[in-house]
């Protein structure tokens, strides 16, 4: 008697171990994989096929089309205009990411969760209207209009445009990453350095940011990606104005309304690998970022 | 260095976590502070060090008014309830830490950071961590590192936050005495902050008793245990029975029982509890005159060389809990169930308003 | 005593708020504001007919229509995205898992041009629906093809995360009570989703309603049949009709708002409702 039940205890350990294909949790075989299959024709629709036949029209007339459309002039520059506007718009948001989560985290006052939403906004706002916002503050008709031009400033349809309606699609990029996380790292190590004399800054180097690495760069990534992927904002802001004022997304669309395929897809396909590389470096983040929280998983574990 | 604590308050919002709190702490004293969760003890710490400020008061070190101090001069170290180790850092860069912030005029050089660390390290005896991070370790291991870190700044006070309460039972009792052969040898003025009173009676040279953000009492381990100053401390430190009682010209009435008292010897019959020790209850199988009660014993713990018997008085029908010596309890030849007599002695009686 | 009105000890709360609050207010909080208030100078009538006409009428409905369907297909396929990715092991999970946020980083142009590449008629997938007399590009139907392709990470990225915290210990529970499968899924998992569900659907709608850059090249554009509402800005703009952009602008902001507040605050209750504080 007493045999037969340890054996079944046993058994039942072995079994809830294993939750994923215990008997009582998980579905009959022809179920999982038609369901599994299912998801496979889905993201194949609307994923796996799309990003296959980028490259398939890129390289539809041969590499040296696809190359000639890559080191082309108006190609280059387009690539340049890319560069500078993330470089510009992301160390921007990176900035007051780290500056708003730091307020946010650390610190409680009223209106947080008001402060919060509005931090929020562009994201609700749609990339057409991020762009008009602008025109509407600096065009020609807009309310600093006659200004600028009295003065001779160019900010619509020209380089600073672009940057404004970048930054302002990838705002809440690094700030939502951050804040959550450092709400949950609390603020007992700051002030451990605090105690021990750091200054402020010593304190915000050696402490702060080495434990929010990992968060800042995933943010970074995912603003990174947008930045340099923006279409609508940027398409009304730009002027579209070849080699001058045309961003990577938009010198795509002038080849594709050319009808000029091979040369559309042959730049997409650099934004694909954009793309592709931006999963690859968040999958790494992330992998790095999880094993971070084990870490600090068994230390509070330990600590009970 | 002495601390001087004068009239600190401190609200957050509506609810008051120090009220007038006034304290002082002489030099080289390892000083308990003691409480229920809520008590404002954990305030009252994080005030000295200058992580938080107070709404009115002032705190001198030495003499001098710190109140206005910023933390990192007020040379303070600081031990945390969680230890908020660094955790991207190693054993031997946390403990470095204090040391490497220095303005470069102060700022020891690499070789003498490291004798000082490694001295440290071997003081919590622990040098054989220095390369590990701080997930790497143990609870326990953590604490000891967290004070070696503290103690690297040199700081002219060592300031304790629940310093055992995340550790479990045996690696505490060791620890605690650790801490107190360490107190010892360094002879730095400590103040710790703990919920346990057995933590604070077996470590501290003073305890301060706090309870809803004002001090009840403060002395000596000896004196808050066998003197309690108020109804709280008597209720906080130890086991207690409590007696309701009318006292008239120094006499307490407890039920139909008269016992003389060494005080209230003016009070005009006022309502008053009284409070006895479990072992200050003596028991007697005959009734000693009007001075007595009548009990029955329900439960007898015999564990050790202290006897515990749960008693149920036949007046009120209320428990009292008693302590006995074996000896006591063998020459009695008590049983569960039995009709006893008891007697307190050493009443301390309180007046209620 | 003396004025102390930061009690934290933190340094950098005045800088580190106050340059947020700045650069808030100047990059997003004003150049709103200020479209806002051009939408204000305009008199009502011209309002109304910048956002009432039968043009952008008609976009409004095929904006909010397709968006519509392509969040409820992402409910249905994101949820079982979301159920194959947490509960089973095949080969490539890892990569797949990976490849779901491919809408969030594929640039919006991109998506289009390649999604039009295929579902034109000749396509790989538009030749093959061709006989089946079922047209994708340049119809409405690509616009929900569009909306369905960026709206796809929300539902599994809100899911996931429930579907993974979920305890093994009260399906087994109630499978030991007699309930089976479908039961357990349809009484125990389903109520526990649900909110997450919502939230996911109200994301990848909103992000729908604003989205251009993958829909334009898909739609063909065709007034008062495969036009949204965004390229309807777009187009006065270009004809330098500045009053009545702003006039649709304001419309298509005040609705996102809307959203927003009304997800965050779904979110707020749900959150207490279940009583986690995340």
């Amino acid at each position: 008697m007493s045999a037969t039940n340890t054996q079944s205890v046993s058994q039942y350990t072995k079994y809830t171990n294993r939750t994923a294909t215990s008997r009582a949790t998980s579905e009959a075989a022809w179920v999982r994989y038609s369901l599994i299959g299912t998801m496979l024709v889905f993201l194949s629709l609307f994923l796996f096929i799309p990003l296959a036949s980028v490259f398939a029209e890129a390289f539809r007339k041969g590499a040296q089309t696809y190359f000639a459309a890559i080191v082309e002039p108006d190609a280059l520059s387009a690539i340049k205009l890319t560069l500078i506007a993330a470089g510009i718009a992301v160390p921007l948001n990176l900035v007051f990411g780290v500056a708003a989560a730091w307020a946010i985290a650390k610190f409680e006052f009223k209106g947080k969760s008001f402060l919060i939403t509005l931090i929020d906004l562009p994201f609700a706002v749609s990339p057409v209207i991020a762009g008009l916002i602008y025109v509407l503050m600096f065009g020609l008709q807009g309310w600093f209009g006659g200004w600028l031009s009295d003065n001779d400033i160019k900010i619509i349809f020209a380089l600073p445009g672009i940057v404004l309606a970048t930054t302002f699609v990838t705002f809440p990029f690094v700030a939502r990453e951050l804040i959550p996380l450092m709400q949950a790292q609390g603020k007992e190590e700051e002030e451990a350095a605090l105690v021990l004399g750091a200054s402020g800054w010593q304190m915000f180097w050696r402490v702060t940011l080495p434990n929010i690495k990992w968060g800042l760069l995933y943010g970074m990534i995912l603003c990174n990606a947008r930045a340099m992927g923006e279409f609508g904002a940027v398409s009304v802001v730009s002027g579209h104005i070849r080699g001058l004022t045309n961003t990577l997304p938009l010198h795509v669309e002038i080849l594709y309304n050319e009808y000029n395929y091979a040369a559309a897809f042959a730049v997409a396909s650099l934004l694909a690998l954009l793309a592709l590389l931006t999963l690859v470096l968040k999958s790494y983040v992330e992998w790095q970022a999880t094993r971070n929280a084990a870490d600090i998983e068994k230390e509070i574990k330990d600590e009970v | 260095m002495s601390i001087e604590i004068k009239n600190i308050k401190r609200n957050f919002g509506s609810f008051s976590a120090l009220n007038n709190v006034s304290l002082n702490v002489p030099t080289g004293e390892l000083v308990a502070l003691l409480g229920p969760s809520g008590c404002g003890k954990t305030t009252l710490l994080r005030i000295i060090a200058g992580l938080e400020t107070p709404d009115s008061g002032s705190i001198h070190f030495h003499g001098e008014d710190a109140t206005d101090r910023a933390v990192r001069e007020r040379e303070v170290g600081f031990v945390f309830q969680h230890y908020a180790l660094f955790r991207h850092m190693t054993v031997f860069e946390n403990v470095a830490f204090g040391l490497r912030v220095r303005p470069k005029l102060t700022r020891p050089n690499e070789a003498e950071i490291r004798r000082r660390v490694h001295e440290l390290l071997n003081l919590v005896q622990l040098d054989w961590l220095a390369d590990r991070y701080p997930p790497q370790l143990s609870g326990g291991q953590r604490q000891r590192i967290a004070l070696a870190r503290a103690l690297a700044v040199e700081p002219k006070v060592l300031l304790l936050d629940e310093p055992f309460g995340a550790l479990d039972a045996k690696v505490r009792k060791d620890l605690r005495r650790w801490l107190r052969r360490l107190h010892d040898e360094l002879h730095i003025t400590s103040v710790f902050v703990t919920h346990d009173q057995e933590e604070a009676l077996e470590v501290a040279d003073r305890i301060v008793v706090m309870n809803h953000g004002i001090v009840e009492q403060i002395g000596s381990p000896q004196e808050v245990y066998d003197h309690p100053a108020t109804p709280f401390v008597y209720q906080f430190l130890g086991n207690v029975n409590l007696f309701h009682s009318r006292v008239h010209a120094g006499v307490a009435k407890i039920g139909d029982v008269e016992l003389a008292l060494d005080e209230h010897h003016q009070t005009q019959d006022s309502a008053a509890v009284a409070y006895v020790r479990p072992h200050d209850i003596e028991i007697f199988l005959e009734p000693d005159g009007e001075s007595s009660f009548k009990a029955k014993i329900n439960y007898v713990h015999a564990l050790g060389s202290i006897v515990r018997l749960e008693l149920e008085r036949y007046d009120t029908n209320t428990y009292v809990e008693a302590e006995v010596t074996r000896e006591r309890f063998d020459t009695l030849k008590l049983n569960e169930g039995e009709t006893v007599y008891l007697k307190p002695r050493n009443l301390r009686v309180f007046l209620q308003d | 005593m003396k004025n102390r009105p930061n009690k934290n000890t933190l340094p950098g709360f005045n800088l580190s708020l106050g340059y947020a609050i700045l650069y808030l207010s100047l990059i997003v909080i004003i150049p709103l504001s200020a479209t806002f208030l051009k939408a204000f100078t305009l008199n009502w009538a011209d309002f109304w007919q910048a956002v009432a006409s039968p043009r952008v009428v008609a976009s409004y409905k095929l904006t909010f229509g397709a968006s519509f369907i392509g969040a409820l297909i992402n409910v249905v396929f994101g949820l079982l995205t979301a159920w194959v990715l947490t509960r089973y092991h095949f080969f490539g999970k890892k990569f797949v898992d990976a490849f779901v946020d491919f809408p969030f980083a594929l640039p919006t142009a991109v998506a289009g041009i390649a999604l039009s590449a295929i579902y034109s008629t000749h396509g790989w997938i538009g030749s093959r629906l061709e006989p089946l007399g079922i047209h994708v590009a340049y119809t409405p139907l690509g616009v929900v093809v569009a909306l369905t392709f960026i709206g796809l990470p929300f539902v599994v990225r809100t899911v996931q995360p429930v579907l993974e915290d979920l305890s093994a210990e009260v399906e087994e529970a109630a499978a030991s009570l007699g309930a089976n499968r479908w039961q357990v899924f349809y009484k125990i998992i389903l109520p526990a989703i649900w909110p997450a569900l919502i939230t996911g659907f109200a994301l990848a709608f909103a992000r729908a309603i604003g989205e251009y850059g993958s829909v334009i090249f898909i739609a063909g554009n065709m007034p008062m049949v495969s036009e949204i509402t965004p390229l309807i800005i777009i187009t006065k703009l270009e004809q330098y009709d500045y009053a009545g952009a702003t006039a649709v602008a304001a419309v298509m902001l005040v609705i996102s708002f809307i959203l927003l507040f009304a997800i965050n605050g779904f979110q707020w209750w749900s959150n207490r409702r279940l009583g986690n504080n995340r």
